[in-house]
């Protein structure tokens, strides 16, 4: 049944309070991702400070290479995350096979490594002295690295290779959102029009999860290309790598934001296209009406070959790591005073990543919902624009919160010296407040992305409804929406918190004096070899991003609407909407 | 519902606020601040021995980059007092940058040697490293002597191994080559050195020795307190126990050094904490400290050394300013690039 939106019948005075309420609420969302921008402002403020200058010499030496070497490795990570993501997704939605129920959840748990982690530990494995080359060489009695040709883990293979290891579960994430989301009745459509099952997932199923698949895919590549851990421990010569050798060695950080923005701009053009490309195919549920899927049983060697889909990325990219770092921790003492530092660490950890996750959330939310309000397309771009943080490298983007807020602290302090005689120092520069604004901003896009999905499937209707019984914008925002987006809030939350635990280079330079967290002391002792007591801290890393992840899976899987187990309120699904998740454009 | 969330808001703003609080205990009598591109582990036994002596308590921020930029943006009401580094190249940069002062320090001036320290006493040298030559024990003539010029001799070609051409110690290195050769012929060099590499440039010092115990290749560069701290790793010992030690260019220019260092900043807040400790810094007993745990050589001339550096022996150092190779760090940068050193 469908009621039409019918409007109202308000008197026309309160349609003018609600449209000035209306209207601040559009003001403060403005205000907000004004707020949220102000690090991208400052990389771009930083950009066009004048400084030597380096394209030439880039261009003419080694630009080109380091293009080339991007492009591959974004392109390797994106094809190797769709097709790990997509038919993963793809197997544990429609059909049925041993441990099902349990890859499910377990799919998602390489999303709680840090990339630089499983680097160390698949370097330590299969470099030279590694146990896989010496058990090879024992038993094919090769003396020296000379004897025998192995493939090099510190290459562009390996990064690509590690790369989709732990990012393939964005794409997992959001493709299996969409599966679920799919209406039955057009798969079996396809197949009563004579379509098989690879023709029906490949013709209909794949082109219907096309947008939320792309989605996964740009926020693989965006983490991708903002690495730098990872690809100068492996030494392939990226894009990344040149902005770090402009602003390192020519001490040119006005330069480095300049190539940080180049990025950032092939990111959107990409972004841009992949839309072009898609415009005018536009899906929609055709019916709200959803019968439970009714999974395909697979039995013997297809049971067998899904289970190794399935099997094959937990392995390697949690289960592989984990016991390493567990072999590592166990197997070596640790030295007096790491307990009490770790324990402090991990303290750290949870506090900043927690305030970040609440902060994201409801900046996301604020944002999301003050578009909904107020549908135009200045507020949009503005609130977009605001979650590009998320594509340039950690630690530029640091640079980005530590102009602004210097700048403002020491305008206050140059104001309160004038006026009263008093200096006020830093406030906000070198505090954890700055660690946190810089981790909310960064994974911005994860929270508005998510949130703004959930919000636009809250149908308009009992917008109208609600309106209609008087209630205020903020009103229907907490009795009306929140409680319906909750699944989409959660999801947002978990991803900030899980990517707020891994983050190094911004926590490393914006922290305040004697302060450690979990992963800067992860980087302190690999970067003196000491992986074995690395391992504890990567460890604990990996246990705090487990819990929520695994929890974040199961609402998944209840979020299907139509499935017997859901509640009313879980309709409205939990997931990032492919059509609106995407950070820029 | 809305409970929830105002309630959650007052949470996070109470402890945002009292985070903010907590930490803006920058000044205080007995405190000294420190921006430090140098490793916790090597920094905190000296602190922990200032504290012991002083009772200064010695708070750090350690990043591998950005802090020049952040005292810059912070000006005049930065924290920070001391800024510790490695390298002439990153020392003259904050000097460069104006993020320092000068400091007089009798002191400073009796424990660190003139060619040490900055002539306006911007920064100052604490330790000194040789970047030397591992040859493999067993495939290479330790009576044979090998020179920086000898690395680009076809006779090694497939044999050389080296970190990133464009670490601040190989850019060290290549700066001297610049400033004894001129621009050309070290370019040159530094071409025929790339085409002697067994493998693309990757990991740290110490990772080149491994790869000669594993037969990768069979002469590496790296900075000499590595040896050391190899020796130091049951892991890794049998690393240094696969190369043999020689110092290049003893039979005419010396071997090059370069040093760490430390500078005050120029807003230093508790000053006068921070001469204290760089004096300590250049003092007998953390100049031993440098020796003994972290395999430097000491500034302070009759520090004792670390007795497996003595057993290394004495060596001739190139005495090329170091303010020279810190001009010329831009140009052997660009090179590096233009050669294509890392790809």
């Amino acid at each position: 049944m469908t009621i039409s939106a019918s409007a109202p019948a308000a008197a026309t005075g309160d349609r003018w309070r609600l449209a000035s309420k209306a209207n601040k609420w559009t003001a403060a969302t403005a205000a907000v991702a004004a707020v949220a921008a102000l690090p991208i402002l400052a990389v771009i403020y930083l950009a066009v400070t004048p400084a030597a200058e380096i394209w030439q010499h880039l261009a003419s030496t080694v630009l080109p290479a380091y293009s080339l070497n991007t492009a591959l490795l974004s392109a390797g990570v994106g094809l190797g995350t769709a097709v790990i993501g997509v038919a993963a997704a793809w197997l544990v939605t429609m059909c049925r096979f041993p441990g099902v129920r349990w890859f499910e959840w377990a799919l998602l748990l390489p999303l709680a490594m840090p990339a630089y982690v499983v680097a160390y530990v698949y370097t330590d494995l299969l470099e030279y002295a590694g146990p896989l080359q010496t058990l090879l060489r024992d038993v094919f009695g090769w003396s020296s690295a000379r004897d025998y040709w192995f493939p090099d883990i510190r290459s562009l293979g390996g990064a690509i290779g590690v790369f989709t290891l732990v990012l393939y579960p964005y794409v997992y994430l959001l493709a299996r959102a969409a599966f679920l989301e799919q209406c039955v009745c057009v798969l079996e459509v396809s197949r009563v029009l004579g379509r098989g099952a690879w023709g029906t997932f490949f013709a209909v199923a794949l082109p219907l999860a096309r947008p939320a698949i792309v989605v996964g895919i740009i926020l693989v590549t965006m983490e991708t290309l903002n690495d730098y851990g990872t690809v100068h421990y492996f030494a392939v010569q990226t894009f990344t790598v040149g902005i770090f050798d402009v602003w390192q060695h020519l001490g040119n950080a006005a330069g480095a934001a300049q190539l940080a923005l180049v990025l950032l701009v092939v990111v959107m053009l990409l972004i841009f296209a992949e839309r072009a490309a898609r415009r005018g195919q536009r899906y929609h549920h055709a019916t709200s009406r959803y019968s439970a899927l009714t999974r395909l049983e697979l039995k013997g060697r297809h049971a067998a070959a899904a289970v190794t889909v399935c099997v094959m990325p937990i392995l390697l990219g949690f289960a592989v790591p984990v016991l390493v770092l567990l072999r590592y921790t166990l197997f070596h003492p640790h030295p007096g005073g790491f307990w009490s530092r770790f324990w402090v660490e991990a303290g750290n950890s949870m506090l900043v990543s927690g305030l970040a996750a609440v902060f994201a959330v409801l900046i996301g939310l604020f944002l999301a919902y003050g578009n909904r309000l107020h549908r135009g397309r200045a507020l949009l771009i503005a609130s977009r624009f605001a979650c590009l943080g998320y594509a340039v490298p950690g630690a530029v983007l640091a640079l980005g919160v530590i102009i602004p807020f210097a700048a403002f602290d020491n305008a206050v302090d140059a104001a309160m010296r004038d006026t009263f005689g008093i200096s006020t120092g830093l406030l906000l520069s070198g505090t954890v407040a700055a660690i946190i604004f810089a981790l909310t901003v960064r994974f911005l896009a994860l929270s508005f992305g998510a949130i703004e999905a959930g919000l636009g499937r809250v149908t308009p209707v009992m917008e109208e409804t609600a309106r209609s019984l008087g209630h205020g914008p903020r009103s229907r925002l907490l009795r009306v929406h929140a409680p319906m987006i909750r699944g989409s809030v959660l999801t947002a939350a978990v991803l900030v918190f899980v990517d707020s635990m891994k983050e190094l280079p911004m926590t490393l330079l914006l922290r305040p004096f004697n302060f450690e967290t979990l992963a800067t002391g992860v980087f302190q002792y690999a970067s003196d070899e000491r992986i074995e007591q690395a391992a504890l801290p990567a460890l604990a890393i990996v246990a705090a991003g487990v819990v929520p992840v695994i929890l974040l899976s199961k609402m998944i899987a209840r979020s299907r609407a139509g499935s017997g187990a859901a509640q009313p309120e879980a309709e409205a699904t939990v997931t990032p909407d492919p059509r609106a998740a995407a950070p820029a454009a | 519902m809305r409970d929830v969330l105002v309630r959650g808001a007052c949470v996070v703003g109470l402890s945002v606020s009292a985070l903010a609080g907590g930490v803006s205990t920058a000044i205080a009598a007995d405190e000294v601040n420190v921006y430090s591109y140098r490793q916790p582990f090597l920094v905190e036994p000296l602190f922990k021995a200032f504290t012991q002596e002083t009772g200064i308590k010695v708070n750090v921020v350690h990043a591998d980059q950005g802090l020049t930029e952040r005292l810059q943006r912070e000006g005049r009401n930065s924290p920070a007092d001391v800024i510790l580094t490695v390298d002439i190249g990153r020392l003259d940069e904050a000097k460069a940058a104006d993020v320092t002062q000068a400091v007089e320090s009798e002191t400073l001036e009796a424990n660190i040697p003139e060619h040490f320290r900055d002539p306006e006493g911007h920064w100052f040298g604490l330790t000194t490293r040789a970047r030397i030559i591992f040859a493999a024990k067993d495939r290479v003539d330790p009576s044979q002597p090998i020179n920086y010029e000898d690395l680009a001799d076809p006779k090694w070609k497939g044999r050389i191994c080296t970190r990133s051409g464009k670490h601040v110690y190989q850019i060290g290195l290549l700066a001297s080559m610049i400033a004894h050769h001129g621009a050309e012929e070290a370019e040159k060099w530094l071409a025929g050195v790339k085409d002697n590499l067994a493998r693309k440039p990757q990991g740290g010092d110490r990772q080149q020795a491994e790869a000669i115990s594993q037969g990768v290749c069979d002469i590496a560069l790296s900075n000499s307190y590595y040896y050391g701290h190899m020796l130091d790793n049951p892991e890794q010992k049998p690393w240094a126990e696969a190369v043999n030690v020689i110092f290049p260019n003893q039979d005419g220019r010396g071997t090059h050094v370069n040093i760490s260092g430390v500078s005050l900043a120029k807003h230093a807040p508790n000053r006068e904490n921070a001469v204290k400790l760089m004096e300590f810094l250049s003092s007998e007993q953390a100049q031993e400290i440098y020796a003994q745990r972290n395999y430097e050589y000491p500034v302070k001339p009759g520090v004792p050394l670390a007795e497996l550096l003595r057993d290394l022996g004495e060596f001739k150092v190139d005495d090329l300013s170091l303010a020279t190779v810190a001009e010329h760090r831009e140009e052997a940068f660009r090179m590096v690039d233009r050669v294509g050193y890392d790809q």
